[in-house]
């Protein structure tokens, strides 16, 4: 590979320098070089390319209409009114109903905490059984449930909708709950799948000797040991089912629509003048919820991102 | 992989009955609801339902009338021309962004979370956002304007010819940060010694990325090439948010064309032959790269 290995002084320049030049001798790399005047100059343009819609929405929902109208979107406002968060809040109007984001917002929540705890705990039990109780053909159903991770719900969303009617629940909380816990299995399971796999055998074999059973070490070693990829789980579901507009809109009444479909129904309504300065509060509202988990969860959002994306 | 050891105990069968117990949901999750929905979509997708499926079969009738139905071919057009740009950009752009942070930079957090948080945004806020910013009264072009370049013109979102475009944009912001996370991981990957290699002999750091890092990172690319394509093929809240298919049917996709014939047309055998459509694409995404990951011996 190497023609002339020439052995330098001094640590090796950034590599993008032409080799083959007489060595310069050392040179500390943490200077306001062109290097890092361009690393870091583009790192910052990007930056404030990804945090602009933010700040605009921001800027936006604390402006009056009039200002909005004479002003340009970047400017930041020059009289802050908190007037249009209380009308997104209490009376922004979807069709007839006159009070505002706030029953999506309850809605949302009685639709995401139930699901979040009622999937994780089936996928991490089914997780459990994969990893430590293995039986004849799970394999088997497992491989299917990873490969239904890529299948479009489009496909499945109607036969869902006949089962569910048939059991009475179409159009429920309860239904909806069920269909984000089906959808939440293949990447749960699998991440519950192979956290377990990599916890020492030796404990499970030791409980085993001891006489614990299937349920007993999962409550109290499993569980016990555990806890971070259950903190990582609720962020995926949390976020995820939160985010969900799809499932909201085909499997519930429009009393139970969840926050994300209100939304788009005050923004996108086609009758009376558009409040540009309330819809951006109404955004911002229902983006809070999983921007605080993002922020407050930090690295762990990142693990739970990347397990789930390693599918398969 | 672990628990094979267990199997074949004694009291194997009562003990393994909790475990088959337990994974009672898994099991119909997998095989009534994946597989049996799966089937049963693409067998009704043979018939002429209208609005309760009746299982009356007419051959190829909906795949025909679809792909002689205007807003179908629209649909995938738009599919095309957004997956298309989509995977060369948030490739490209996502992985110029790893690549930078992976120089040892300071701040790495900061500018990480900055990256990544629109991810955890919905699409729904992600299309209204952008469907502001792009308002061609008060957004971009108006500020533009109003700095006294009076003729520019950028409205994509009211120019049926490039409304596709406006989507993009919005598609990207919320979804670069992803594939820079996922490609960081993988620069973090390589072997530091491989770098140190490269800079004894004398090799440039960007041919070091372009012949050495990047075809070393091959299952890395694959897997998140996946991960994208797939979820482009979903593409449904964004376009309803920010333009609802309009103006006309410019921004229509595929998702949106099932949901609409499934539960506002009423008319079932379309939704269903389209959504297959939808399937065979995705299929036709993941069986070779199914293969290529599981099935050959010979990985990268």
């Amino acid at each position: 590979m190497a023609e002339t290995v020439s052995i330098k002084p001094g640590p090796a320049l950034a590599a993008a320098t032409k080799a083959g030049i007489e060595p310069r001798g050392a040179k500390p790399r943490r200077t306001l070089s062109g290097r890092n005047i361009m690393l870091y100059g583009t790192l910052a343009v990007a930056a404030l390319y990804y945090l602009l819609p933010l700040y605009v929405m921001v800027v936006t929902s604390l402006k009056g209409m009039p200002e909005i109208r004479l002003g340009n979107i970047f400017s930041p406002p020059l009289e802050v009114t908190f007037e249009p968060w209380a009308k997104a809040w209490a009376t922004a109007c979807t069709g007839l109903n006159c009070d505002g984001l706030s029953r999506g917002f309850w809605n949302s929540v009685r639709i995401t905490v139930p699901s979040t705890l009622i999937s994780i705990l089936v996928a991490s039990v089914n997780g459990y059984a994969l990893a430590n109780w293995k039986f004849k053909g799970a394999d088997l159903f497992f491989t299917i449930l990873i490969v239904g991770a890529f299948i479009p719900y489009q496909v499945m969303i109607y036969p869902i909708v006949i089962v569910l009617r048939e059991l009475g629940i179409y159009g429920t909380l309860t239904g909806l709950i069920i269909v984000h816990t089906i959808f939440g299995m293949p990447i749960l399971t699998l991440l519950f799948r192979n956290y377990f796999s990599s916890l020492p055998e030796e404990l499970f074999k030791a409980a085993r000797i001891d006489g614990a059973g299937f349920w007993q070490i999962y409550f109290r070693i499993m569980l016990p040991m555990s806890l971070p990829i259950f903190v990582v789980a609720m962020i995926l579901q949390i976020t995820g089912i939160w985010n969900d507009f799809l499932f909201g809109v085909v499997f519930t009444r429009p009393e139970y629509y969840p926050m994300t479909v209100q939304l788009n129904n005050i923004v996108n309504s086609v009758q009376g003048v558009k409040e540009y300065n309330v819809n951006m509060a109404a955004t911002l509202l229902t983006g809070a919820v999983p921007l605080i988990v993002y922020f407050v969860s930090g690295r762990l959002f990142v693990r739970g991102i990347a397990a789930g994306a390693v599918k398969g | 992989m672990t628990g094979q050891a267990h199997t074949g105990r004694p009291s194997k069968l009562l003990r393994n009955l909790s475990s088959k117990i337990a994974s009672i949901p898994m099991m119909l999750t997998a095989v009534v609801i994946f597989l049996g929905g799966t089937v049963w979509t693409v067998i009704y997708s043979f018939t002429n339902s209208k609005l309760l499926p009746r299982a009356k079969f007419v051959g190829f009738d909906q795949y025909e009338r679809l792909w002689s139905a205007p807003r179908w071919i629209v649909s995938i057009e738009n599919l095309a021309i957004y997956g298309i740009f989509t995977l060369i950009f948030s490739l490209v752009v996502g992985f110029l962004l790893a690549a930078l942070m992976d120089q040892k930079i300071r701040f790495e957090n900061t500018f990480r979370t900055i990256f990544l948080y629109p991810f955890a945004l919905s699409f729904i806020v992600t299309g209204l956002v952008w469907q502001w910013i792009l308002n061609p009264e008060f957004g971009v072009q108006s500020v533009v304007r109003s700095l006294g370049w009076t003729s520019f013109t950028f409205d994509p979102l009211y120019n049926s010819d490039i409304v596709i475009y406006g989507v993009l944009i919005a598609g990207l912001w919320q979804g670069t940060g992803l594939v820079m996370c996922l490609l960081l991981a993988g620069l973090r990957g390589i072997d530091e010694d491989i770098w140190k290699a490269a800079r004894v002999d004398g090799i440039p750091m960007w041919k070091t990325y372009l012949f050495i890092v990047i075809p070393m990172m091959r299952p890395v690319f694959i897997t998140t090439l996946v991960i994208i394509a797939s979820g482009i093929v979903k593409v449904y809240d964004l376009v309803v948010a920010q333009t609802s298919g309009g103006p006309g049917i410019s921004s229509e996709v595929p998702a949106k064309y099932v949901y609409d014939y499934m539960f506002q047309a009423q008319n079932l055998g379309q939704g269903f032959a389209a959504s297959t459509m939808m399937l065979l694409t995705v299929a036709i995404i993941i069986i070779p790269w199914a293969y290529l990951e599981f099935g050959g011996r010979k990985r990268g």
